[in-house]
Formats: C-alpha cells, structure tokens, sequence
C-alpha cells in the first residue's frame, strides 16, 4: 500500500511514571507494530507525558524527577519522547485536556497530540492495583506562563503560541496525524470505576481520538467493551493489542523492592536504575506521600457530581 | 573486562557468609532480560538468608552439538551474553562448555567450574595477607547451579536425567532455583526421595515480578520484522541486526523436540516456555 494512503499515528501515554518501567516502553513497541502491521497506520512518534504532583497519588515523587528518569529511558528511542507540559501544570490536568493540548502544539506535526496525552496519562496511571486511580480528561487548555517549558523540546513554545489560542482543537482532519492515548488494559477497565472519568470525557477520549489498549491475551477487555455503550459505540476507534507475555513491570512492583534492597536490574532501563540509586528517589518516607490524600480525579468529579 | 568470581569487594557483614558462585547453562539464543533477572533474583534470595555473599556468577551457553533447531553459533551466543554483561559488575560469560568437541551433560561443566574456583582459591589468600588477623580467612566458594524453578519438575521426567547426576549436582553443588509465584515447587521436592534428601541445598527463589522473556518469543518476533526492544539489552540487539541473526524462525511446533538430545536438555527457555501459561 502506498505510504500516503496511510494515517499517521502519534501516540500518547499518560500516567504516574513512578518510576517509568520497561513494561511501560514496552506498550509502544508493541503499539507501534500493531498499528503499522494493520497497513492502515504508520506510527510517527510516541510521548510520554508524566502526570504533575497535584495528581495526588500515594507514594508519587516530584515530577521533576520523574520527568527526568523517562528523559533517561528514552534517550536511546528513535520516536519515543517525553512531554513535560503535563508535569508542570500546577493543577491537575484530565487527561482528555491533554490530548487536546498535545494536539495543539504538536500541530505542526501532529495535529491531534496533547489532549491525546492528557487522555493517556489518565488511563496509564489507573492501571496498577495500587495506582488504581488516575483518570484525566482533556480539559481546555488555558494558555498560561506556566505553558513554557524548560528544557527540552523549545519548539513546543513556539507551536504553542500558534495554538493555544483555541482550546479543544478539533481533533485531527483526515491528513493530518492522529494522536491516540496508549495504555493497558487496566486502565480501559478503570473507565468504570465511579468517579474516576468523567463520561463526556471517556466519549471524547474514544470518540475523537481513540485508544489502543495492550492486554494481555484471553483478557476481558473485548467484554468490558462489549457491556459499555460508550466504548462500544466507538469500538472502531479502539485497538485491543495482544502481549503475548507476561510483562508485569510494575511501577509499584518496583518501588517495593527498592524499599526491601533488592534489585530491580534489567527491570528499568539501567539509566533510570542509576539515577534512583544516585539520589535515593524511593524508600519507605517517599511511599508514605499523599497518604489519606484523595486522588485529584476523585475529588474534583466527586465535588461536581454532589454539586 | 568482567569482574572475576573471587576478589570483589566484601562489605563486613558479609565476611563470615559462604560465599557462592551461580552458574546458569542454557542455550541464550539469545539472551534475554529474563535471564539476566534470574541472577539479580537468586543472589538477593542468597542473602536475605543472611548466610550465603554471592561473590559473581557464570553463564555458560551450550555446545553447537547440543543440536537444538534455531540454535545460532556458538560464537555468536557468547559475544550478545558478553555484551548483554557489559554492564553487569559480578556476572561473567565462560565460553568453555561451548569450545568443547561436542556437547557435555550440565554436571561436568559444574565439575569444571568447581576445579577453576578452587584453583583461583589461592590468590584470594593471597590477597588477604597482611590484612588484619581478625579477618576471616578465605572461606571456599560453594559453586550452585542456576535455574528455572521447572527444572525440578524435568528431573522426573524418566530418561531425561541420570539419577547419579541429581545427585551429584543437588549434592556436591547445589541448586538455586527461581520460580514464579504460585508455582509448586516444594510439591516437586517432596515428591522426589533424592530431592527431598537434600533440600537443605536447594534454594527456592521467588520472582517478585513477572516477566516473561523467553528467548523462543524473541526470535519469533525478530523473524516477524517486531520490535525487541526492552526485552533484551540494545547492545544485544544491535549484534543481531548487524549479523543478521534469526531472520527466519522455524514455525514447526510438533518437531520443537526431535532435535534434542536424549537427556537432561531442558534448559530455562525449555523450561520455561512450556510452563507459561
């Protein structure tokens, strides 16, 4: 087929990165070669977009650090990169307002990525038992000082200003990329969780820009798609990818061991291992974080349902 | 290049343990994380016992002659462990059993690496001379055999294994077993007399992350053109590519075993791969 006749893909993935893990790198290759094995797509970039500390969540270490250490991880990646728009924001961002910031500065690019990465992060973040909680919805996006990113990535500035004039960009034309908001199964699952999601964002998340969720195989993902109207109506836009291999690198999983001393080699990339090492990132003070603090989701959707 | 079993660095409340050498035989065709775990996972089980200091580890990958369909030269398996080791600082690459004329059984390459330990003994006295009296003199390494926790259920298995050779290797050496949660591993030793007689030495590690990687699930997606990538060390990958290694995967799943010799030839990927579930 011809490359032209394709749809560009970028994809975005939203979520704690507490710290990022190779399972986590690993839903983009996988991703990745789902999406251009259908012929349909041809992935163009990925980003990483971690989730800012108002997010709340039990045992969540600064942005700054984590930021840093998916820096580190995906230094030797051809395509992925990480977005710290996200992380800098001082209130928490819904992931469906990610996806459309992203969509705004990646324009040039890639219309359709920011909001796209708010959605991600949202779903990546409520995959793990312990980090169940994490929706986020692409809310407008305000253009702010706080909009301007150190470091990396100037050219973001620069399109931002084209574009944050406008909020909610209208999700991708036909030429243009599309974004998706990448994640695993179990945040697909935690679209049920009361509270968590706010459903006209869930409709946006599937509906504009889509999801490609990699699950384990013999998962219930078809199910749980099957008893939900919403995803059901828009499955055409939600790709379920096969792991064909058990790949249970938990952020969690992670952080309990480097609380116990054991090694967590071969499990991060080693750039990312010897950072945490160097500034001693997780111990039992770190995980004790946000403790008794309600998750930013849940407090926000929950005072707007009660009020 | 990699650190020597003998003379790293001891931290004090280490010195009175035994120290331990872990020795992995298997294809590595390729490496993959997966393995390089089993050595992190088996040497913090050893000293959360608090009696044992793992002093280095060993891999050894198989003889050519071992005949196992895909199975990549030799040379070639040992220089992606060497590179996947580059920056491992206690785990070595030992090309020995792979320069053999032909394949030899798990226990004499345990034999072999237990006589150039004790060998290298020596030096580590030496080492210690003029050291302060208090310390404790060189103790002998203890050499264990490093596996898959299924490769106790293999020892069952009729043919596979001489008896003579469990014993010995459960015996004289010892083994480190690392399984995955749930998985019987007490059940297999208890239902073997040789097993259950010297359980004391052996060791049941637990994989507190699951993960896995096996080398079967590499090469078949190498084949398909998909990505590998956090799966095994980029060093790794990067030989692969470059040799042009495992462009074809043989799909024939009913002739997976005719190649293999008759005994005791399930290593980790065996093991490993048909006991996922």
């Amino acid at each position: 087929m011809e490359s032209s006749e394709k749809t560009d893909v970028v994809l975005l993935a939203c979520g704690s990165f507490n710290p990022i893990t190779n399972m986590h790198l690993r839903l983009f290759e996988l991703a990745k070669d789902y999406m251009n094995g259908t012929g349909k797509y041809r992935v163009i970039k990925g980003i990483i977009s971690p989730v800012g500390d108002a997010y709340k969540k039990k045992g969540l270490i600064s942005a700054h650090h984590r930021v840093i250490m998916a820096e580190l991880a995906t230094k030797n990646s051809e395509w992925v990169e990480v977005d710290t728009w996200e992380s800098l924001q001082k209130d928490w961002v819904e992931t469906a307002k990610v996806l459309s910031t992203q969509n705004i500065y990646s324009v040039k690019l890639l219309l359709n990525a920011s909001c796209v990465a708010g959605t991600l992060r949202h779903f990546l973040s409520t995959s793990h038992h312990q980090e169940k909680l994490g929706a986020r919805v692409c809310d407008h996006q305000q253009d702010s000082p706080g909009l301007e990113r150190p470091g990396r990535k100037r050219k973001w500035t620069e399109q931002s200003q084209e574009f944050n004039q406008k909020k909610f960009p209208e999700p991708k034309t036909k030429d243009g990329p599309k974004i998706k908001l990448l994640c695993g199964a179990d945040i697909l699952e935690s679209f049920g969780v009361p509270n968590l999601w706010k459903s006209e964002d869930i409709t946006k998340i599937v509906g504009d820009y889509g999801l490609i969720c990699v699950t384990r195989a013999g998962n219930d993902a078809q199910k749980f798609i099957y008893e939900s109207d919403v995803l059901w109506k828009h499955q055409n836009n939600i790709h379920l990818v096969n792991e064909w291999i058990t790949n249970d690198i938990s952020s969690t999983k992670i952080r309990r061991a480097l609380r116990r001393g054991q090694s967590i080699r071969y499990l991060v990339p080693d750039l990312v291992r010897e950072y945490i090492e160097k500034h001693n990132l997780y111990n039992s003070e770190t995980e004790e974080r946000n403790v008794g603090v309600i998750l930013a989701p849940l407090q926000r959707n929950t005072a707007n349902a009660n009020s | 290049m990699v650190a020597t079993a003998v003379g790293v660095d001891v931290p004090d409340e280490m010195k009175s343990r035994i120290p331990v050498v872990l020795l992995a035989c298997g294809s590595f065709n390729p490496i993959t994380n997966m393995h390089l775990r089993l050595f992190e996972v088996a040497r913090d089980h050893l000293h959360q016992t608090g009696m044992y200091q793992v002093i280095g580890g060993i891999i050894s990958p198989v003889n050519d002659n071992y005949k196992k369909k895909d199975l990549v030269a030799a040379r070639h398996r040992v220089a992606m462990v060497q590179l996947a080791l580059q920056t491992s600082d206690w785990i070595r690459v030992d090309p020995w059993e792979s320069e053999q004329p032909q394949w030899i059984e798990t226990v004499k390459v345990l034999r072999h690496h237990h006589r150039e330990l004790l060998r290298s003994l020596p030096q580590t006295e030496g080492r210690n001379q003029g050291k302060a009296v208090s310390r404790v003199p060189a103790a002998v390494p203890e050499l264990k055999l490093l596996c898959g926790a299924d490769i106790l259920k293999t020892f069952q298995t009729p043919g596979l294994w001489k008896d003579e050779h469990i014993q010995e290797i459960v015996e004289k050496f010892g083994l480190v077993c690392v399984g995955r949660a749930g998985y019987d591993s007490k059940g297999y030793i208890s239902g073997s007399a040789i097993l259950q007689r010297y359980q004391h030495n052996i060791h049941l590690a637990r994989e507190p992350v699951q993960n896995e990687i096996s080398a079967t699930y590499i090469r078949r997606a190498l084949s398909q053109g998909h990505s590998v990538k956090y799966l095994l060390p980029d060093a790794v990958i990067t030989y692969i590519k470059d040799h042009n290694l495992y462009t074809r995967f043989n799909n024939d799943f009913t002739s997976e075993e005719s190649s293999i010799p008759e005994r005791e030839n399930f290593f980790w990927e065996e093991l490993l791969s048909t006991a996922q579930e």
